[in-house]
């Protein structure tokens, strides 16, 4: 089949099985939360048509597609502005993280629920006293017959108190130097002895949990590569992590261009944003923007043509989230005091909740690593500077 | 990039590195060369198809891209090789290609392609770029043109054979309309050019025109819409000298590492202190994205896509800041043996500081981003 007759035939699917309350709405109305009935419908259509995880293998739930299929896939859903069927740390993450390194029979296990939207993954990584310095986490698992025994806590999971599962790294050798004493496990957080309490943000939103174990009890088949060799898995799922940031920012700041934003809040001249100085900073970070799409093509470009992200993807992470920082605060520049509001009518709701993005916006720099983490990989990985 | 490329940026790197190093740019300067770069380089140049790279076979180009001259033009960047590509091969080339009558492009293209033949485009006339402010006047006289005024800046004006000269047939200074551009050959009688010395120790001129007659069959594109022609002309300049720069950058970018690598201080190499290793990840950020932009101007070129003026405007723009970081960076990163003339990072931090002028800076390219996006 044709690209172009395959276009049409997911554009045709598409139109007939995204629930309306799931995709932009076509009259130009304000966009509402999807009715949790729809998404349902919708994850599961969506799994039952392999367009989840469009370029996994059919074995595994996936869609069997080539790289190019699955791309004209993901494009004919951002153009249709479809809520994603599944988060993306399942998806993104894991998936391609066992595709990897699992067994066939983890495989078999976890990858074709992943693919049908039915299981939602969280990611147990930074605790307390390990976040830039991750290796030094302390969440201990002792193995006991069949299982293994967890203890301690996890913070900054995203997403924990709606996910059914965890992957979690686990320290199963105390005495081994940090880097070699942990493990990669997965669980259902549903077991007896997980806590999870909502952490709330400066934006006054709580999309990150703390999580605490308790003699909470893990399947042994479950550990992913092997006993202390979790390092390796971390780091490699720390790349596809922040391939999807990168990713993750463009298809965020696809709403209203800055310059109509300019143009409505601060006025004309001539038919040049009446304030300058603005009007520069308006030009530059759209400048950005092609540079960085263009940067990030030839990225994708390199990774199908080798093995999956290198660590020039670092490179792209860093850029994407303080571009995404800097996006955020002209926002709030361009409004004024219209950019100060937090709650009531005074504001529009699009005033609203841009107040609240250029808050959240603070952590893209800090989640997936930190930009001064991200610095350090690539002068250690990509510019080979010496320790 | 294909393999045919691949060779040709082989070969330009063998070529550039044997034969025009930077020692080569210095050796010029030293002796006070007369005319700037080398007759018998250039020739070789073109005997290796660098001149006619974009033109077309017709008039003895090899008919190739933008994409190829980039590549071309990237190596020549890395060591600073001050030979009148830009001029030449781009501007002037560009001008009399897209404008230009069949005959006057039969005359003068095949010279341009065997290296025998130097363009130069007279446009600016005051220290900043800014295509449409031109006061140099052209007046129907008899059955000719009569040109007055004077341009600045002329890149490798002192040695051209054909000045493409810019100038007002209508309208005030900064109108759009009412620009004719105009083929004039350097022996015209009335035109005076001085060799001005820059900073980089390549080519520019002053160019004064007094009573200058030329025949009508010397405009270039239509009478008073030269700025058409012009737009056309500046954004593949722009896009040619951002890829030139970028390998300058590039280069200067890539030296800087290796010294962070080399030089010990403190019993280790300063390239292992964070406070340096984070800004050349900082560098080496801004020339990736440089590279990708560059990338993509010189494909939309090649490609005709109707938002070149937007990418050779960000490219432009990219290539200008950023080798303006990396070069300051270079000299802070080298220490004192940065600000020695003996080191030759200094002449990159020269020739940047030229090229981001050219053609404009950063914020013209802003301004002039902002303009053909509608705000």
């Amino acid at each position: 089949m044709s690209l172009e007759a395959f276009r049409s035939e997911v554009r045709a699917w598409l139109e007939e099985n995204c629930p309306a309350s799931c995709r932009e709405p076509v009259d130009g109305s304000p966009r509402r939360a999807p009715l949790p009935s729809d998404l349902v419908l919708w994850r599961r259509r969506m799994g039952d048509r392999g367009f989840v995880c469009p370029a996994w293998p059919t074995e595994y739930g996936g869609g069997g597609l080539g790289a190019t299929e699955a791309r004209v896939v993901a494009e004919e859903l951002r153009r249709i502005g479809a809520e994603p069927a599944s988060s993306g740390f399942g998806v993104s993450m894991l998936g391609p993280v066992l595709l990897e390194h699992g067994t066939p029979a983890q495989k078999r296990e976890h990858l074709p629920p992943i693919a049908r939207g039915e299981i939602q993954w969280c990611q147990g990584y930074s605790e307390p006293g390990a976040g830039s310095d991750l290796a030094s986490l302390q969440t201990r698992a002792v193995r006991d017959g069949e299982d293994y025994v967890i203890n301690g806590q996890k913070i900054w999971t995203s997403g924990a108190q709606s996910a059914d599962w965890i992957f979690c790294l686990v320290r199963t050798d105390p005495t081994a130097p940090k880097h070699e004493g942990i493990s990669f496990l997965l669980f259902d957080l549903r077991a007896p002895g997980v806590t999870i309490r909502p952490i709330r943000l400066i934006s006054g939103a709580s999309p990150f949990c703390e999580v605490f174990f308790e003699n909470v009890r893990a399947k042994a088949r479950n550990l992913i590569g092997k006993e202390n060799g979790g390092w390796t898995i971390a780091k490699r799922l720390l790349q596809h992590e922040r391939t999807m940031l990168a990713s993750g920012v463009a298809v965020r700041e696809a709403g209203p261009s800055l310059s109509a934003l300019a143009r409505s809040y601060l006025g004309e001249v001539g038919g040049q944003i009446a304030d300058p100085i603005l009007r520069d900073r308006v030009a530059q970070l759209e400048m950005d923007r092609l540079c960085f799409d263009a940067a990030r093509r030839r990225s994708a470009e390199a990774a199908r043509s080798s093995q999956g992200p290198g660590h020039a993807v670092s490179v792209l992470k860093l850029y994407a989230s303080e571009m995404s920082k800097r996006s955020s605060e002209l926002v709030i520049a361009i409004l004024g005091a219209q950019g100060l509001g937090w709650e009531g009518d005074a504001f529009s709701p699009f005033e609203r909740a841009a107040v609240r993005e250029w808050l959240r916006s603070k952590s893209a720099t800090l989640v997936g690593g930190t930009s001064e983490v991200q610095m350090n990989v690539v002068a250690k990985r990509v510019l080979a500077l010496p320790d | 990039m294909s393999d045919e490329q691949e060779v040709l940026r082989a070969t330009a790197r063998d070529f550039v590195s044997a034969h025009a190093p930077v020692a080569h740019l210095r050796e010029l300067r030293d002796r006070g060369d007369p005319i700037g770069f080398s007759r018998s380089l250039w020739t070789r140049m073109a005997e290796l198809g660098w001149t006619g790279v974009v033109l077309p076979e017709e008039y003895g180009g090899s008919g190739l891209g933008y994409a190829e001259l980039g590549i071309v033009l990237e190596e020549c960047g890395r060591t600073l090789v001050p030979e009148p590509f830009l001029s030449t091969v781009v501007l002037g080339s560009s001008a009399l290609l897209l404008g230009g009558s069949e005959d006057l492009k039969r005359k003068i293209l095949p010279g341009v392609c065997s290296g025998d033949t130097i363009l130069a485009l007279a446009h600016q006339e005051y220290g900043r770029f800014a295509p449409y402010a031109v006061s140099t006047r052209a007046v129907g006289s008899g059955d000719g043109i009569r040109l007055d005024g004077s341009k600045t800046f002329v890149l490798d004006g002192h040695v051209a054979d054909y000045l493409v000269v810019v100038a007002r047939t209508s309208g005030t200074p900064g109108d759009r309309g009412g620009l004719t551009v105009l083929m004039v050959p350097a022996t015209a009688r009335g035109l005076s050019v001085e060799r001005t010395i820059m900073v980089d120790s390549r080519n520019a001129a002053t160019v004064r025109l007094e009573g200058v007659m030329v025949p009508a069959s010397a405009v270039l594109g239509v009478v008073d819409q030269g700025a058409d022609l012009l737009d056309l002309v500046f954004d593949r300049g722009a896009v040619a000298l951002s890829a030139q720069l970028f390998g300058c950058l590039a280069e200067a970018f890539e030296r800087t590492l290796r010294y962070l690598k080399t030089r010990v201080q403190f019993g280790v190499p300063i390239g292992s202190f964070q406070a340096l290793k984070h800004r050349a990840v900082q560098m080496y950020c801004e020339v990736e994205l440089s590279r990708s932009i560059v990338l993509e101007a010189l494909r939309a070129v090649d490609e005709g896509r109707a938002d070149l003026p937007r990418l050779a405007s960000a490219a432009k723009a990219r290539t200008s800041d950023t080798a303006g970081l990396v070069t300051r960076e270079a000299i802070q990163m080298h220490g004192g043996i940065g600000m020695t003339d003996e080191e030759e990072i200094g002449l990159f931090l020269k020739r940047a500081r030229v090229a981001e002028l050219t053609l404009g800076d950063g914020s013209y390219h802003r301004d002039r981003f902002a303009r053909v996006s509608g705000y």
